[in-house]
């Protein structure tokens, strides 16, 4: 297991009463929403980060904001830390939990509340997986459009903890720009709704500060997310190309020239094999990288789009064009896409980046990112959001070697680095988490820090929400 | 994923594989949104990532299996949805059923789940009991009320209310022995005659044999078939598992050297997916390996097999299908396209259930070890086919009607007896 990333020392007076902690949480909840066995908390140990574990003290299912503003009382009242957990698809450790935390999950939280089309919103449980929501509005004509890779699994609890993106995030906008409301339990129990139906609240912008505070300011357990009608039509298309510099060009050229596709992912040589291996989806296999770029609306308009895109494409000297002739072809494009990450674990183990830069850089960047990897004696796969500038090297390794481990670890370290420096930022989707908790200097001063802590103690004044993530464990202010 | 196994560990073959298994995992924990446990319970414990994450935890101490491991293991369907859904490859199936046995051979179960568990091995696999059974079953209906206000007595109240009530057909269509076709021979193939099936329901085997003599394919039911095995397998009782999977190897052998086969016809999917693992099952058994993996290769489900045939269109009915894919079919066996195809190249209009990656809750044994998951799978899956508004159900698995056929009152056949009637057969019963 990897130990580069420390987590807070345990809290040794809550530790010592964890049985007296389990009985009173028996005491609270129905006897299914409660997980202290040990062997039963293993599993619970760790996220999609799974480099990293931390046994928690235990866990519990609440099934209704009630039971969460109970828990949230008694851990209030006795100072146990809370690491609220969606599904557990956490690439940057979100939701791994600590020997003095109880792990409150929100995964019996899965009915959709309503749905208003006349309002264009849709009113669920934070434990409702992202494609659960689509899929509920779909007969009405309307999607949730931020799309996670994860989305099949991950929960819109989890997504507002992240301010998640996705591959259509490029047009709509990611979580916080399709969040429209909340219920949200405060960490002493007090239950608050912020935001509603409509599109600005009057006062602050609470909604905003939530969106993307990974479960420190409390926790969320109804949204309301505006939904987006279905378009006419929507067809992704492959563009292939000799090298990954003239992919990454013709994105910025593509953007710059003020189209904006719905999405535009791009893939290395080494990423389009592990996802054609997994979907058969038809990715042309010689090309040294691929541009999945989709286009929608009527057909007019996304012939008028393609035609510019391609054009600009010919400038980079584009192989191959081949757009999907059906809507079986089109989901297996997308699903090869979505499936990326898992599909590489049938090769190597591997750790997700989640670097955000500008476009104008992406071309240099991924250039950097193969030096980093090669001098580190390791191979990367590039599979990303490039119509966002949001890259996602993944870097392979052997989990059951830990030299490589650690290698694998530093040279992730440095190529977020390299993003920072080249004017980006260390997370675009995934959220800071544990992973990129300690690189948090390099991207902010002291000053800006202090800034987002004080934010944080107004609403946890003693730090027992998720209290390793997100800020170094150095320069904290004193609980 | 990482794994801490020792060299000594890993000298165990079914431990090695376990090993190599876990390791292509990378807890991505996509399949947690496709299981039936997690979705219905809401707990990652009864999840596939939970448990293997739980099996391997069990496995890397070296520890006997415990009640808490045991319970969540016991929830697994065994629908194999996380399978289809994960995009690392992780081989769910062989590290579960590594687990099951793992589970039989260190874990002591209490008294009553031990006899039941018995019971139902002693006597499914075998037509004659189970049939005696049945009769039992029949007139102690009334107490099914009783057992089932007694937790660990409800699974005897599930195996009550289960058991059909109306009178069963005998057919002595099953005896050993060849069929001839009836038009220019095209082929030879066996059919497994199964245990339960021809019991509750001897019309599917009887409308396969039919129809396939009819399309000139001589079919021969081989002395000495017997129970697949999936039944105990599925419990981790190994050495009966690969006694049954041993002698059926032995009588297709027999056939493939007599007479050749083209195909081993399966005409239910759960078998399906067990016979089509006996190379894998018996691959450490230097007698067995060779002659296992080709009857695994020569095993086919009845469509499949079928949709090699290119059956003529036939012109539309006015009948509406709703097709409910098995567990076994589409997940154990990744068959999903041959039976819809054929049903709507017959002329009927098929169509598809919301949710049809969900398993119904019969699941082999399932229903009667876990009735109360079971009834809360069987309900969303009744209520998501009749939201579809069919004349009728189609399936592939005769666990799967009598699971949803206790459920609705749209009668549920089986895919072979539509296919059977559309082409030349008579009508089935249950449309009557």
């Amino acid at each position: 297991m990897s130990e580069a990333i420390r987590f807070l020392k345990p809290r040794t007076a809550v530790v010592a009463r964890r049985a007296t902690i389990i009985g009173d949480l028996v005491d609270l909840l129905p006897p299914e929403c409660v997980v202290h066995e040990a062997r039963e908390l293993v599993p619970f140990e760790t996220d999609a980060f799974v480099a990293y574990r931390r046994l928690p003290l235990a866990v519990v299912l609440p099934k209704t904001t009630e039971q969460v503003a109970a828990v949230m009382r008694y851990c209030h009242r006795y100072g146990i830390p809370v690491i609220a957990r969606g599904a557990g698809t956490s690439l940057s450790g979100g939701a791994i939990p600590q020997e003095d935390a109880v792990v409150l999950g929100l995964s019996k939280m899965t009915r959709i509340l309503e749905v208003d089309p006349a309002n264009r919103t849709a009113t669920v449980q934070a434990g409702v997986t992202n494609l659960r929501i689509s899929d509920a509005v779909s007969p009405e004509g309307f999607f949730y459009a931020p799309d996670p890779s994860s989305q099949l699994a991950c929960t819109i609890g989890g997504n507002i903890g992240m301010n998640s993106g996705g591959a259509h995030c490029l047009k709509y906008g990611v979580t916080t720009n399709n969040l429209l409301g909340v219920t949200m339990v405060l960490v002493d129990g007090t239950v608050i709704e912020l935001g509603g139906k409509h599109l600005d609240p009057a006062g602050y912008d609470l909604l905003g500060l939530v969106c993307g505070s990974e479960g420190q300011l409390g926790i969320v357990t109804e949204a309301t997310v505006r939904l987006i009608a279905k378009p006419e039509g929507a067809r992704p298309v492959l563009f292939g190309f000799d090298t990954s510099q003239e992919a990454g060009a013709c994105v910025a050229d593509v953007i710059g020239s003020g189209i904006i596709p719905v999405a535009i992912e791009f893939m290395d040589k080494p990423a389009i094999e592990i996802c054609e291996a997994f979907a058969q989806a038809g990715y042309p296999l010689d090309v040294g990288a691929l541009l999945i770029v989709e286009v929608e609306g009527s057909e007019a308009e996304m012939e008028a789009t393609l035609k510019k895109i391609v054009e600009i494409a010919g400038r980079h000297g584009v192989r191959t064009v081949r757009e999907s002739q059906s809507a079986t072809e089109a989901a297996l494009i997308w699903k090869g896409r979505k499936s990326a990450f898992g599909a590489t674990g049938r090769i190597s183990d591997y750790i997700c980046m989640d670097g955000t830069v500008p476009l104008g850089k992406l071309s240099y960047v991924l250039e950097k990112t193969s030096e980093i990897v090669e001098r580190f004696g390791l191979r990367v796969a590039n599979v990303f959001h490039a119509g966002d500038g949001n890259m996602h090297p993944l870097i392979l390794f052997n989990a059951n070697d830990p030299e490589d481990a650690a290698r694998a670890e530093e040279a992730g370290n440095e190529i977020l680095k390299l993003c920072v420096d080249a004017g980006g930022c260390l997370t675009g989707e995934h959220g800071v988490g544990i992973e990129k908790r300690d690189l948090m200097r390099h991207q902010y001063s002291d000053a800006d820090l202090n800034q987002q802590m004080a934010v944080r103690a107004a609403f946890d004044p003693d730090w027992i929400l998720n209290p390793s993530k997100v800020f170094p464990l150095e320069g904290r202010p004193a609980a | 994923m990482q794994t801490s196994f020792t060299a000594e560990q890993l000298a165990d073959p079914q431990v090695a594989e376990s090993e190599k298994i876990l390791r292509r995992c990378v807890h991505c924990g996509f399949c947690t949104a496709t299981c039936p446990t997690y979705v219905t319970l809401g707990n990652e414990l009864d999840s596939p990532r939970g448990r293997i994450y739980l099996i391997k935890d069990m496995l890397e101490n070296g520890r006997a299996a415990d009640a808490e491991v045991v319970t969540h293991i016991d929830r697994c369907l065994s629908c194999l949805a996380c399978v289809t859904t994960c995009p690392s490859g992780v081989d769910y199936m062989h590290l579960v059923d590594h687990a099951r046995v793992h589970i039989e051979k260190t874990y002591r179960r209490p008294l009553i789940d031990r006899m039941i568990r018995n019971v139902l091995a002693g006597v499914l696999p075998y037509p004659k009991r189970f049939r005696t059974a049945l009769a039992l079953a029949k007139v102690s209906r009334p107490l099914a009320p009783f057992f089932d206000r007694l937790s660990p007595l409800k699974p005897l109240a599930a195996m009550l209310q289960l058991a059909p009530t109306g009178a069963l057909r005998r057919s002595d269509s099953m005896q050993p022995g060849s069929r001839a076709p009836e038009a220019e021979r095209r082929g030879r193939v066996a059919i497994l005659s199964g245990c339960a099936q021809p019991v509750l329901d001897p019309g599917i085997n009887e409308a396969t044999i039919r129809l396939l003599t009819r399309l000139g394919i001589e079919v021969v039911v081989p002395e000495g078939e017997g129970c697949c095995g999936a039944l105990v397998h599925h419990m981790g009782k190994e050495d009966p598992a690969l006694g049954f999977a041993r002698s059926n190897v032995d009588a297709w052998t027999r056939e493939i050297e007599a007479g050749g086969l083209d195909a081993i016809i399966i005409t239910t999917s759960g078998c399906g997916t067990t016979v089509k693992d006996y190379g894998h099952m018996l691959r450490l058994d230097p007698h067995y390996a060779k002659k296992a993996a080709h009857v695994s290769a020569l095993a086919k489900d009845v469509t499949e097999y079928l949709a090699t045939l290119d059956l003529p269109k036939l012109n539309s009915r006015e009948l509406t299908v709703t097709y409910h894919s098995a567990c076994s079919m589409q997940h154990g066996q990744k068959i999903t396209m041959a039976p819809k195809n054929l049903l709507k190249n017959a002329g009927f209009v098929v169509r598809d259930p919301p949710e049809g990656h969900l398993c119904c809750g019969s699941a082999g044994t399932y229903n009667i070890m876990q009735p109360e998951i079971s009834q809360q799978l069987k309900a969303r899956k009744v209520k998501n086919i009749e939201a579809t508004r069919p004349d009728l159900i189609a399936t592939g698995n005769i666990g799967c009607m009598t699971q949803i056929g206790t459920g609705t009152s749209i009668p549920i056949v089986h895919t072979i007896e539509l296919l059977d009637w559309a082409y030349g057969g008579p009508k089935p019963a249950k449309l009557h």
